[in-house]
Protein backbone atom coordinates (compact mmCIF):
# COMPACT_ATOMS: atom_id res chain seq x y z
CA UNK A 1 0.00 0.00 0.00
CA UNK A 2 1.21 3.53 -0.73
CA UNK A 3 1.13 5.99 2.10
CA UNK A 4 -1.16 8.25 0.85
CA UNK A 5 -3.66 4.83 0.58
CA UNK A 6 -2.46 4.23 4.72
CA UNK A 7 -2.80 7.86 5.49
CA UNK A 8 -6.42 7.94 3.67
CA UNK A 9 -7.62 4.82 5.79
CA UNK A 10 -6.50 5.80 9.22
CA UNK A 11 -8.63 9.10 8.58
CA UNK A 12 -11.42 7.05 8.12
CA UNK A 13 -10.88 4.62 10.89
CA UNK A 14 -10.98 1.48 8.45
CA UNK A 15 -7.24 0.86 9.62
CA UNK A 16 -5.27 1.09 12.84
CA UNK A 17 -1.63 2.08 12.71
CA UNK A 18 -1.21 -1.09 15.43
CA UNK A 19 -2.25 -3.27 12.88
CA UNK A 20 -0.14 -1.33 9.68
CA UNK A 21 3.15 -1.45 12.14
CA UNK A 22 2.30 -5.37 13.45
CA UNK A 23 1.61 -6.07 9.36
CA UNK A 24 5.01 -4.37 8.69
CA UNK A 25 7.07 -6.73 12.17
CA UNK A 26 5.38 -9.92 10.93
CA UNK A 27 6.33 -9.41 7.29
CA UNK A 28 10.34 -8.55 8.49
CA UNK A 29 9.16 -12.12 10.79
CA UNK A 30 8.38 -13.87 7.72
CA UNK A 31 10.96 -12.67 4.94
CA UNK A 32 13.65 -11.31 6.45
CA UNK A 33 15.44 -14.61 7.58
CA UNK A 34 16.15 -15.15 4.12
CA UNK A 35 16.15 -11.59 2.25
CA UNK A 36 18.14 -10.16 5.17
CA UNK A 37 16.82 -6.08 4.25
CA UNK A 38 17.07 -5.47 8.03
CA UNK A 39 19.58 -5.34 10.48
CA UNK A 40 17.86 -3.54 13.21
CA UNK A 41 14.24 -3.63 14.35
CA UNK A 42 12.54 -1.41 16.90
CA UNK A 43 9.37 -3.50 17.61
CA UNK A 44 8.45 -2.42 21.05
CA UNK A 45 8.98 0.82 20.52
CA UNK A 46 7.27 0.88 17.39
CA UNK A 47 3.89 -0.57 18.37
CA UNK A 48 4.01 1.98 21.73
CA UNK A 49 3.88 4.52 18.94
CA UNK A 50 1.30 3.04 17.34
CA UNK A 51 -0.54 2.66 19.50
CA UNK A 52 0.00 6.57 20.37
CA UNK A 53 -0.76 7.55 16.83
CA UNK A 54 -4.00 5.48 16.91
CA UNK A 55 -5.35 7.51 19.60
CA UNK A 56 -4.84 10.65 17.83
CA UNK A 57 -6.16 9.31 14.74
CA UNK A 58 -9.45 9.22 17.28
CA UNK A 59 -9.03 12.67 18.33
CA UNK A 60 -7.64 14.94 15.88
CA UNK A 61 -8.54 12.35 12.55
CA UNK A 62 -7.29 14.48 9.56
CA UNK A 63 -5.34 17.47 11.42
CA UNK A 64 -3.10 14.66 12.51
CA UNK A 65 1.16 15.09 11.08
CA UNK A 66 1.10 13.73 7.77
CA UNK A 67 3.19 10.50 8.27
CA UNK A 68 1.57 10.01 11.94
CA UNK A 69 1.98 6.15 11.98
CA UNK A 70 3.39 5.28 9.29
CA UNK A 71 6.02 2.90 9.45
CA UNK A 72 9.55 3.93 7.93
CA UNK A 73 13.06 2.04 7.85
CA UNK A 74 16.38 3.99 7.85
CA UNK A 75 19.62 3.19 6.34
CA UNK A 76 22.11 2.71 8.97
CA UNK A 77 23.99 5.26 7.71
CA UNK A 78 21.24 7.62 9.34
CA UNK A 79 21.80 8.84 12.88
CA UNK A 80 18.72 8.37 14.86
CA UNK A 81 19.59 8.99 18.85
CA UNK A 82 20.33 5.77 21.01
CA UNK A 83 20.29 3.35 17.97
CA UNK A 84 23.19 2.07 16.51
CA UNK A 85 23.91 3.32 13.48
CA UNK A 86 26.39 0.58 11.83
CA UNK A 87 26.91 2.45 8.08
CA UNK A 88 27.39 -1.59 7.56
CA UNK A 89 30.97 -1.46 9.04
CA UNK A 90 32.54 -3.57 11.69
CA UNK A 91 34.19 -0.24 12.53
CA UNK A 92 30.84 1.03 13.81
CA UNK A 93 29.51 -2.37 14.88
CA UNK A 94 28.51 -1.09 18.16
CA UNK A 95 28.01 2.79 17.76
CA UNK A 96 24.91 4.17 18.98
CA UNK A 97 24.40 7.35 17.60
CA UNK A 98 24.22 9.95 20.24
CA UNK A 99 21.96 12.29 18.14
CA UNK A 100 19.02 12.74 15.03
CA UNK A 101 20.30 13.19 11.96
CA UNK A 102 18.19 16.38 10.96
CA UNK A 103 16.00 14.21 8.10
CA UNK A 104 15.22 12.03 11.24
CA UNK A 105 14.05 14.91 13.11
CA UNK A 106 11.70 15.70 11.02
CA UNK A 107 10.24 12.47 10.17
CA UNK A 108 9.67 12.07 13.61
CA UNK A 109 7.79 15.64 14.04
CA UNK A 110 5.86 14.31 11.04
CA UNK A 111 4.61 11.26 12.85
CA UNK A 112 7.03 8.51 10.94
CA UNK A 113 7.47 5.08 13.33
CA UNK A 114 11.14 4.21 12.53
CA UNK A 115 10.51 0.22 12.49
CA UNK A 116 14.07 -0.99 11.84
CA UNK A 117 17.37 0.44 10.27
CA UNK A 118 18.21 -1.58 6.80
CA UNK A 119 21.25 -3.45 5.58
CA UNK A 120 24.24 -1.19 3.16
CA UNK A 121 27.38 -1.89 1.65
CA UNK A 122 30.18 -1.20 4.25
CA UNK A 123 30.05 2.65 4.34
CA UNK A 124 28.00 3.08 1.01
CA UNK A 125 30.84 1.64 -0.97
CA UNK A 126 29.13 -0.58 -3.31
CA UNK A 127 26.61 -1.62 -5.61
CA UNK A 128 24.90 -4.92 -4.50
CA UNK A 129 25.17 -4.81 -0.40
CA UNK A 130 27.71 -7.47 -0.82
CA UNK A 131 30.31 -5.48 1.06
CA UNK A 132 28.02 -4.96 3.85
CA UNK A 133 30.27 -6.53 7.03
CA UNK A 134 26.95 -8.19 8.28
CA UNK A 135 26.04 -10.10 5.08
CA UNK A 136 24.72 -9.43 1.70
CA UNK A 137 21.15 -8.39 0.98
CA UNK A 138 18.89 -10.53 -1.12
CA UNK A 139 16.82 -9.12 -3.94
CA UNK A 140 13.07 -9.94 -3.13
CA UNK A 141 12.11 -10.69 -6.68
CA UNK A 142 15.22 -13.21 -7.03
CA UNK A 143 16.77 -14.45 -4.33
CA UNK A 144 19.91 -15.58 -6.04
CA UNK A 145 20.18 -11.57 -7.04
CA UNK A 146 21.32 -8.82 -5.75
CA UNK A 147 18.97 -5.94 -4.94
CA UNK A 148 21.59 -3.15 -5.97
CA UNK A 149 23.81 -0.72 -3.28
CA UNK A 150 24.49 0.87 -1.71
CA UNK A 151 20.78 1.38 -0.60
CA UNK A 152 20.17 -2.06 -0.54
CA UNK A 153 18.27 -2.93 2.00
CA UNK A 154 16.14 -0.05 1.87
CA UNK A 155 14.98 -1.30 -1.69
CA UNK A 156 14.23 -4.49 -0.29
CA UNK A 157 12.61 -3.69 2.33
CA UNK A 158 9.82 -1.45 0.28
CA UNK A 159 10.17 -4.50 -2.26
CA UNK A 160 9.10 -7.10 -0.11
CA UNK A 161 6.47 -5.12 1.61
CA UNK A 162 7.78 -4.79 5.07
CA UNK A 163 7.37 -0.69 5.49
CA UNK A 164 5.74 1.44 2.48
CA UNK A 165 8.77 3.90 2.94
CA UNK A 166 12.54 3.64 3.39
CA UNK A 167 15.16 6.22 3.26
CA UNK A 168 18.39 5.32 1.59
CA UNK A 169 21.42 7.46 0.83
CA UNK A 170 23.01 8.37 -2.85
CA UNK A 171 26.36 9.19 -3.42
CA UNK A 172 26.97 7.72 -6.95
CA UNK A 173 23.51 5.99 -7.67
CA UNK A 174 22.68 4.37 -4.30
CA UNK A 175 19.49 5.18 -4.47
CA UNK A 176 17.95 4.86 -7.74
CA UNK A 177 19.90 1.78 -8.71
CA UNK A 178 18.73 -0.36 -6.01
CA UNK A 179 15.19 1.27 -6.64
CA UNK A 180 15.81 -0.19 -10.35
CA UNK A 181 16.66 -3.55 -9.35
CA UNK A 182 13.82 -4.11 -6.79
CA UNK A 183 11.29 -2.16 -8.63
CA UNK A 184 10.32 0.46 -7.00
CA UNK A 185 10.63 4.86 -6.79
CA UNK A 186 13.87 5.96 -5.72
CA UNK A 187 14.88 9.95 -5.73
CA UNK A 188 18.35 11.56 -5.60
CA UNK A 189 17.32 15.07 -4.80
CA UNK A 190 19.22 18.34 -5.66
CA UNK A 191 22.58 18.51 -4.02
CA UNK A 192 21.55 20.31 -0.99
CA UNK A 193 18.06 19.69 -1.20
CA UNK A 194 18.16 17.86 2.12
CA UNK A 195 20.26 18.07 5.18
CA UNK A 196 23.04 15.77 5.26
CA UNK A 197 23.67 16.37 8.83
CA UNK A 198 23.54 13.31 11.15
CA UNK A 199 24.14 10.79 7.89
CA UNK A 200 27.54 8.94 7.87
CA UNK A 201 29.36 11.13 5.36
CA UNK A 202 31.14 9.75 2.28
CA UNK A 203 31.93 12.21 -0.44
CA UNK A 204 30.48 15.46 1.18
CA UNK A 205 30.32 17.04 -2.44
CA UNK A 206 28.17 14.71 -3.57
CA UNK A 207 25.74 12.98 -0.92
CA UNK A 208 22.01 13.06 -0.68
CA UNK A 209 19.26 11.34 0.84
CA UNK A 210 16.21 10.14 -0.58
CA UNK A 211 13.11 8.22 -0.50
CA UNK A 212 12.71 5.11 -2.47
CA UNK A 213 8.56 4.17 -2.20
CA UNK A 214 5.94 2.69 -4.10
CA UNK A 215 4.85 5.22 -6.22
CA UNK A 216 6.29 9.00 -7.56
CA UNK A 217 3.50 10.71 -5.55
CA UNK A 218 4.93 9.02 -1.99
CA UNK A 219 8.29 10.33 -3.40
CA UNK A 220 7.55 13.90 -3.70
CA UNK A 221 5.21 13.90 -0.13
CA UNK A 222 8.59 12.35 1.99
CA UNK A 223 10.98 14.66 0.00
CA UNK A 224 9.01 17.53 1.12
CA UNK A 225 8.99 16.38 4.70
CA UNK A 226 12.79 15.71 4.81
CA UNK A 227 14.30 18.60 2.59
CA UNK A 228 15.10 22.40 3.44
CA UNK A 229 17.30 24.34 4.96
CA UNK A 230 19.19 23.53 8.23
CA UNK A 231 21.45 25.53 10.00
CA UNK A 232 23.43 22.71 10.92
CA UNK A 233 24.31 22.14 7.29
CA UNK A 234 25.56 25.08 5.99
CA UNK A 235 24.80 23.39 2.04
CA UNK A 236 21.39 23.19 2.55
CA UNK A 237 19.03 25.42 -0.26
CA UNK A 238 16.28 27.29 0.48
CA UNK A 239 13.19 26.66 -1.69
CA UNK A 240 14.16 29.69 -3.92
CA UNK A 241 18.00 29.00 -4.84
CA UNK A 242 17.19 27.74 -8.21
CA UNK A 243 15.16 29.44 -10.38
CA UNK A 244 11.19 27.79 -10.33
CA UNK A 245 11.14 25.26 -12.65
CA UNK A 246 7.91 25.17 -15.22
CA UNK A 247 5.25 22.44 -15.33
CA UNK A 248 3.69 21.52 -18.20
CA UNK A 249 1.19 19.94 -20.27
CA UNK A 250 3.75 18.09 -22.77
CA UNK A 251 7.55 17.98 -21.83
CA UNK A 252 10.60 17.64 -23.99
CA UNK A 253 13.17 14.74 -23.04
CA UNK A 254 16.13 14.57 -24.20
CA UNK A 255 17.90 10.94 -24.65
CA UNK A 256 21.84 11.08 -24.96
CA UNK A 257 22.28 8.48 -27.80
CA UNK A 258 25.85 8.02 -27.56
CA UNK A 259 25.98 7.77 -24.31
CA UNK A 260 23.51 4.84 -24.76
CA UNK A 261 26.22 2.68 -26.34
CA UNK A 262 28.46 1.75 -23.47
CA UNK A 263 27.25 -1.36 -22.67
CA UNK A 264 23.46 -1.19 -21.80
CA UNK A 265 22.08 -4.93 -22.11
CA UNK A 266 20.09 -5.76 -25.12
CA UNK A 267 16.66 -6.42 -22.71
CA UNK A 268 17.03 -2.96 -20.95
CA UNK A 269 17.62 -1.10 -23.73
CA UNK A 270 14.12 -2.43 -25.54
CA UNK A 271 12.16 -1.58 -22.44
CA UNK A 272 14.12 2.21 -22.66
CA UNK A 273 13.19 1.98 -26.30
CA UNK A 274 9.46 1.21 -25.42
CA UNK A 275 8.73 3.80 -23.23
CA UNK A 276 10.07 6.47 -25.16
CA UNK A 277 7.30 5.46 -27.77
CA UNK A 278 5.07 5.53 -25.04
CA UNK A 279 6.20 9.48 -23.97
CA UNK A 280 5.72 9.90 -27.70
CA UNK A 281 2.01 8.27 -27.77
CA UNK A 282 1.47 10.62 -24.48
CA UNK A 283 1.86 13.71 -26.78
CA UNK A 284 5.34 14.14 -25.48
CA UNK A 285 8.44 15.31 -27.34
CA UNK A 286 11.65 13.08 -27.37
CA UNK A 287 14.52 14.14 -28.82
CA UNK A 288 18.57 12.80 -29.31
CA UNK A 289 20.65 14.95 -27.47
CA UNK A 290 24.56 14.94 -27.29
CA UNK A 291 26.40 14.95 -23.82
CA UNK A 292 29.62 14.26 -24.65
CA UNK A 293 31.19 14.73 -20.98
CA UNK A 294 29.31 12.45 -19.29
CA UNK A 295 30.97 9.80 -20.80
CA UNK A 296 33.77 10.84 -18.50
CA UNK A 297 31.52 11.22 -15.72
CA UNK A 298 32.46 8.17 -14.18
CA UNK A 299 36.85 8.34 -14.67
CA UNK A 300 35.67 11.49 -12.81
CA UNK A 301 33.50 10.31 -9.80
CA UNK A 302 35.96 7.27 -9.32
CA UNK A 303 38.71 10.22 -8.57
CA UNK A 304 36.40 12.57 -6.54
CA UNK A 305 34.59 10.37 -4.52
CA UNK A 306 37.42 8.54 -3.46
CA UNK A 307 39.17 11.55 -2.50
CA UNK A 308 36.78 12.92 -0.52
CA UNK A 309 35.77 9.64 1.24
CA UNK A 310 39.55 8.90 2.14
CA UNK A 311 39.35 12.18 3.90
CA UNK A 312 35.78 11.75 5.42
CA UNK A 313 37.22 8.17 6.81
CA UNK A 314 40.17 9.36 8.68
CA UNK A 315 38.20 10.31 11.39
CA UNK A 316 37.88 6.56 12.44
CA UNK A 317 41.09 6.25 14.24
CA UNK A 318 39.81 4.44 17.33
CA UNK A 319 39.93 6.87 19.79
CA UNK A 320 36.51 8.45 19.76
CA UNK A 321 34.30 6.46 19.23
CA UNK A 322 34.32 2.66 17.02
CA UNK A 323 36.31 -0.11 16.79
CA UNK A 324 39.64 0.16 18.69
CA UNK A 325 42.04 -2.13 18.50
CA UNK A 326 45.38 -2.01 21.06
CA UNK A 327 48.58 -1.74 19.93
CA UNK A 328 52.16 -1.13 21.26
CA UNK A 329 51.88 2.32 20.30
CA UNK A 330 49.51 5.37 19.20
CA UNK A 331 50.27 4.60 15.49
CA UNK A 332 49.25 0.75 15.71
CA UNK A 333 46.46 1.22 17.32
CA UNK A 334 45.63 3.66 14.64
CA UNK A 335 47.03 1.11 12.24
CA UNK A 336 45.41 -1.81 13.46
CA UNK A 337 41.97 -0.31 14.35
CA UNK A 338 41.80 0.51 10.72
CA UNK A 339 42.89 -2.76 9.35
CA UNK A 340 40.39 -4.70 11.27
CA UNK A 341 37.45 -2.34 11.12
CA UNK A 342 37.88 -1.55 7.40
CA UNK A 343 36.56 -4.44 4.75
CA UNK A 344 38.32 -4.88 1.14
CA UNK A 345 36.51 -2.14 -0.88
CA UNK A 346 36.56 0.84 1.78
CA UNK A 347 40.46 0.42 2.03
CA UNK A 348 40.74 -0.02 -1.91
CA UNK A 349 38.80 3.77 -1.76
CA UNK A 350 40.66 5.35 1.02
CA UNK A 351 44.17 3.84 -0.72
CA UNK A 352 42.99 5.14 -4.13
CA UNK A 353 41.68 8.12 -2.36
CA UNK A 354 45.16 8.95 -0.95
CA UNK A 355 46.97 8.21 -4.19
CA UNK A 356 45.00 11.35 -6.18
CA UNK A 357 45.21 13.40 -3.05
CA UNK A 358 49.01 13.23 -2.69
CA UNK A 359 51.67 15.83 -3.53
CA UNK A 360 52.72 15.76 -7.49
CA UNK A 361 49.70 13.77 -8.06
CA UNK A 362 46.65 16.44 -6.79
CA UNK A 363 46.83 18.44 -10.19
CA UNK A 364 46.90 15.07 -12.45
CA UNK A 365 43.67 13.78 -10.63
CA UNK A 366 41.66 15.34 -8.59
CA UNK A 367 42.56 19.41 -10.36
CA UNK A 368 41.13 17.64 -13.70
CA UNK A 369 38.31 15.40 -12.55
CA UNK A 370 36.61 19.05 -11.26
CA UNK A 371 37.50 20.81 -14.37
CA UNK A 372 35.36 18.12 -15.88
CA UNK A 373 33.03 18.27 -13.14
CA UNK A 374 32.99 22.20 -14.21
CA UNK A 375 32.88 21.41 -18.00
CA UNK A 376 29.87 18.64 -17.27
CA UNK A 377 27.75 21.68 -15.23
CA UNK A 378 28.28 24.06 -18.23
CA UNK A 379 26.95 21.16 -20.70
CA UNK A 380 24.37 20.08 -18.41
CA UNK A 381 23.10 24.47 -18.47
CA UNK A 382 22.94 24.20 -22.47
CA UNK A 383 21.10 20.70 -22.59
CA UNK A 384 18.62 22.21 -19.95
CA UNK A 385 17.48 25.50 -22.36
CA UNK A 386 16.23 22.64 -25.25
CA UNK A 387 15.03 19.50 -23.35
CA UNK A 388 13.19 19.54 -20.00
CA UNK A 389 13.82 16.53 -18.82
CA UNK A 390 17.16 14.01 -19.70
CA UNK A 391 15.98 10.21 -19.96
CA UNK A 392 18.67 7.19 -19.68
CA UNK A 393 18.02 3.80 -18.47
CA UNK A 394 18.73 3.78 -14.52
CA UNK A 395 21.37 0.73 -14.77
CA UNK A 396 22.95 -0.70 -17.65
CA UNK A 397 21.36 -4.55 -16.44
CA UNK A 398 18.80 -5.97 -14.13
CA UNK A 399 19.47 -6.98 -10.90
CA UNK A 400 22.64 -9.21 -11.90
CA UNK A 401 23.90 -12.75 -9.35
CA UNK A 402 25.85 -12.49 -6.13
CA UNK A 403 29.41 -12.38 -7.76
CA UNK A 404 28.72 -11.65 -10.98
CA UNK A 405 31.03 -8.35 -11.15
CA UNK A 406 33.96 -10.05 -10.29
CA UNK A 407 36.49 -6.84 -10.48
CA UNK A 408 35.88 -3.66 -9.22
CA UNK A 409 35.80 -1.65 -12.34
CA UNK A 410 32.99 -3.90 -14.12
CA UNK A 411 30.78 -2.95 -10.51
CA UNK A 412 31.73 0.68 -11.39
CA UNK A 413 30.34 0.41 -14.85
CA UNK A 414 26.86 -0.05 -13.21
CA UNK A 415 27.25 3.82 -12.08
CA UNK A 416 27.28 4.71 -15.41
CA UNK A 417 24.47 6.89 -15.78
CA UNK A 418 23.86 7.99 -12.23
CA UNK A 419 27.19 9.12 -11.48
CA UNK A 420 26.83 12.29 -13.70
CA UNK A 421 23.78 13.33 -11.78
CA UNK A 422 25.68 13.55 -8.49
CA UNK A 423 28.95 15.29 -9.98
CA UNK A 424 26.53 17.77 -11.44
CA UNK A 425 24.15 18.05 -8.48
CA UNK A 426 20.75 18.08 -10.34
CA UNK A 427 18.09 15.79 -9.45
CA UNK A 428 17.50 12.27 -10.62
CA UNK A 429 14.46 9.90 -9.63
CA UNK A 430 13.82 6.34 -11.09
CA UNK A 431 10.60 4.84 -11.41
CA UNK A 432 10.22 1.08 -12.98
CA UNK A 433 9.68 1.31 -16.81
CA UNK A 434 8.83 -2.62 -17.38
CA UNK A 435 10.60 -6.52 -16.62
CA UNK A 436 13.11 -8.42 -18.35
CA UNK A 437 12.99 -11.61 -18.45
CA UNK A 438 15.89 -14.07 -17.09
CA UNK A 439 15.89 -17.73 -16.50
CA UNK A 440 12.26 -17.95 -16.32
CA UNK A 441 12.11 -14.99 -13.88
CA UNK A 442 11.19 -11.31 -14.16
CA UNK A 443 13.45 -8.64 -13.02
CA UNK A 444 12.55 -4.89 -13.26
CA UNK A 445 14.64 -2.05 -14.68
CA UNK A 446 14.23 1.29 -13.72
CA UNK A 447 14.21 4.49 -16.36
CA UNK A 448 15.87 7.35 -14.72
CA UNK A 449 14.49 10.95 -15.37
CA UNK A 450 17.38 13.98 -15.10
CA UNK A 451 16.33 17.36 -14.09
CA UNK A 452 17.45 20.43 -13.95
CA UNK A 453 18.77 22.19 -10.50
CA UNK A 454 15.75 22.46 -7.76
CA UNK A 455 13.24 20.58 -10.74
CA UNK A 456 11.91 17.86 -8.28
CA UNK A 457 8.69 19.38 -8.89
CA UNK A 458 8.91 18.87 -12.85
CA UNK A 459 10.27 15.07 -12.10
CA UNK A 460 7.48 14.42 -9.77
CA UNK A 461 4.45 15.66 -12.15
CA UNK A 462 5.61 14.09 -14.84
CA UNK A 463 6.72 10.88 -12.61
CA UNK A 464 2.96 10.58 -11.39
CA UNK A 465 1.78 11.65 -14.99
CA UNK A 466 3.48 8.76 -16.11
CA UNK A 467 3.80 5.98 -13.65
CA UNK A 468 1.59 6.20 -10.25
CA UNK A 469 -1.40 6.57 -13.60
CA UNK A 470 -0.04 3.10 -14.88
CA UNK A 471 0.11 1.71 -11.55
CA UNK A 472 -3.83 2.99 -10.76
CA UNK A 473 -4.47 1.14 -14.94
CA UNK A 474 -3.65 -2.37 -13.30
CA UNK A 475 -5.77 -2.40 -10.59
CA UNK B 1 50.91 0.05 -17.94
CA UNK B 2 51.74 -1.43 -14.38
CA UNK B 3 53.10 1.96 -12.46
CA UNK B 4 51.34 0.91 -8.85
CA UNK B 5 54.42 -1.19 -7.34
CA UNK B 6 53.93 -2.48 -4.05
CA UNK B 7 56.17 -0.09 -2.00
CA UNK B 8 53.86 2.50 -3.16
CA UNK B 9 50.99 0.32 -1.61
CA UNK B 10 52.58 0.17 1.62
CA UNK B 11 53.22 3.89 1.53
CA UNK B 12 49.28 4.72 0.66
CA UNK B 13 48.92 2.14 3.40
CA UNK B 14 51.29 4.51 6.33
CA UNK B 15 49.43 7.33 4.45
CA UNK B 16 46.14 6.23 5.31
CA UNK B 17 47.22 4.62 8.97
CA UNK B 18 45.82 1.37 7.33
CA UNK B 19 48.35 -1.89 8.46
CA UNK B 20 48.08 -4.00 4.87
CA UNK B 21 49.03 -7.93 5.14
CA UNK B 22 51.00 -9.48 2.10
CA UNK B 23 47.90 -10.61 0.20
CA UNK B 24 46.22 -7.25 0.75
CA UNK B 25 49.06 -5.50 -0.62
CA UNK B 26 49.23 -7.82 -3.74
CA UNK B 27 45.62 -7.49 -4.98
CA UNK B 28 45.48 -3.83 -4.48
CA UNK B 29 48.39 -2.51 -6.12
CA UNK B 30 46.67 -4.99 -9.38
CA UNK B 31 43.34 -3.55 -8.91
CA UNK B 32 44.20 0.39 -8.16
CA UNK B 33 46.27 0.01 -11.11
CA UNK B 34 43.62 -1.04 -13.04
CA UNK B 35 41.39 1.46 -11.64
CA UNK B 36 43.58 4.58 -12.09
CA UNK B 37 44.26 3.63 -15.58
CA UNK B 38 40.89 3.88 -16.49
CA UNK B 39 40.21 7.40 -14.47
CA UNK B 40 43.27 8.66 -15.89
CA UNK B 41 40.86 9.28 -18.90
CA UNK B 42 40.07 12.64 -17.20
CA UNK B 43 43.97 13.81 -17.72
CA UNK B 44 42.62 14.06 -21.69
CA UNK B 45 40.54 16.89 -20.68
CA UNK B 46 41.97 20.70 -21.65
CA UNK B 47 41.01 23.99 -19.93
CA UNK B 48 39.17 26.35 -21.99
CA UNK B 49 38.63 29.86 -21.18
CA UNK B 50 35.52 29.08 -19.61
CA UNK B 51 36.54 26.76 -17.37
CA UNK B 52 39.11 28.41 -15.65
CA UNK B 53 36.50 31.04 -14.19
CA UNK B 54 35.72 30.44 -10.57
CA UNK B 55 32.21 28.67 -10.03
CA UNK B 56 29.65 31.06 -8.54
CA UNK B 57 25.90 30.82 -8.19
CA UNK B 58 24.46 28.53 -5.30
CA UNK B 59 27.70 28.54 -3.57
CA UNK B 60 28.80 30.44 -0.85
CA UNK B 61 29.44 30.54 3.01
CA UNK B 62 27.08 30.14 5.23
CA UNK B 63 28.21 31.26 9.04
CA UNK B 64 26.45 31.44 12.26
CA UNK B 65 26.84 33.69 15.00
CA UNK B 66 29.78 32.82 17.32
CA UNK B 67 27.59 31.99 20.54
CA UNK B 68 27.50 28.78 22.48
CA UNK B 69 23.98 27.39 21.80
CA UNK B 70 23.94 24.47 24.48
CA UNK B 71 24.12 24.14 28.26
CA UNK B 72 27.71 22.84 29.54
CA UNK B 73 27.84 19.96 29.85
CA UNK B 74 24.76 18.79 28.13
CA UNK B 75 26.33 16.43 25.58
CA UNK B 76 29.58 15.54 27.48
CA UNK B 77 28.34 11.73 28.76
CA UNK B 78 26.51 11.19 25.46
CA UNK B 79 29.92 11.67 23.64
CA UNK B 80 32.21 10.23 26.43
CA UNK B 81 30.13 6.81 26.16
CA UNK B 82 31.23 6.49 23.06
CA UNK B 83 35.02 6.20 23.75
CA UNK B 84 36.61 3.01 23.29
CA UNK B 85 39.04 4.06 26.68
CA UNK B 86 38.28 6.52 28.97
CA UNK B 87 39.06 7.63 32.60
CA UNK B 88 36.68 9.95 34.13
CA UNK B 89 36.11 12.81 31.59
CA UNK B 90 39.37 12.30 29.88
CA UNK B 91 40.15 10.54 26.20
CA UNK B 92 42.22 7.43 27.37
CA UNK B 93 45.27 7.85 24.62
CA UNK B 94 48.94 6.11 24.45
CA UNK B 95 51.47 7.90 24.98
CA UNK B 96 53.39 9.94 21.95
CA UNK B 97 56.40 10.80 23.37
CA UNK B 98 59.06 8.09 25.13
CA UNK B 99 61.92 9.38 26.82
CA UNK B 100 64.01 6.25 26.08
CA UNK B 101 64.16 7.49 22.21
Amino acid sequence: MTVSEIRKQYIAGTLSPITVVENSLRVIKEKDGEIHAFLDTYADEALALAKVAEQEYKNNGVNTPALLGIPVALKNNILVEGKRASAGSKMLENYIASYDATIVTRLKKAGAIIIGSTNMDEFAMGGSTENSAFGPTKNPHDLSRVPGGSSGGSAAAVAMGAVPVAIGTDTGGSVRQPASYCGVVGLKPTYGAVSRYGLVAMGSSLDQAGPLVNTVADAELIHNIMSGLDAHDATTIASDTYPAVTIKKFYTFGVPRDFLGVGVDADVLANFEAHIDSLKAAGHTVVDIELPLFEQGLAAYYIVMPAEASSNLARYDGMRYGLSVDGKNLLEVYEQSRATGFGAEVKRRILLGTYVLSSGYYDAYYGKAELVRHKMRAELEEIFKKVDIILTPTAPTAAFKFGAQGDPLSMYRQDIFTVPVNLTGVPAISFPMGTVEQEGISLPVGVQYIGPHGGEARLFDIGKQVYDVSLNGDK
Amino acid sequence: MSTMTKEEILHLGTLSRIALSPDEVDKFSTEIDAILEYVSTVKNIIADDASTEPIVGARYNILRADEVTNEPGEYTEKLLSAMPQRDGQYMLVKKILNQDE
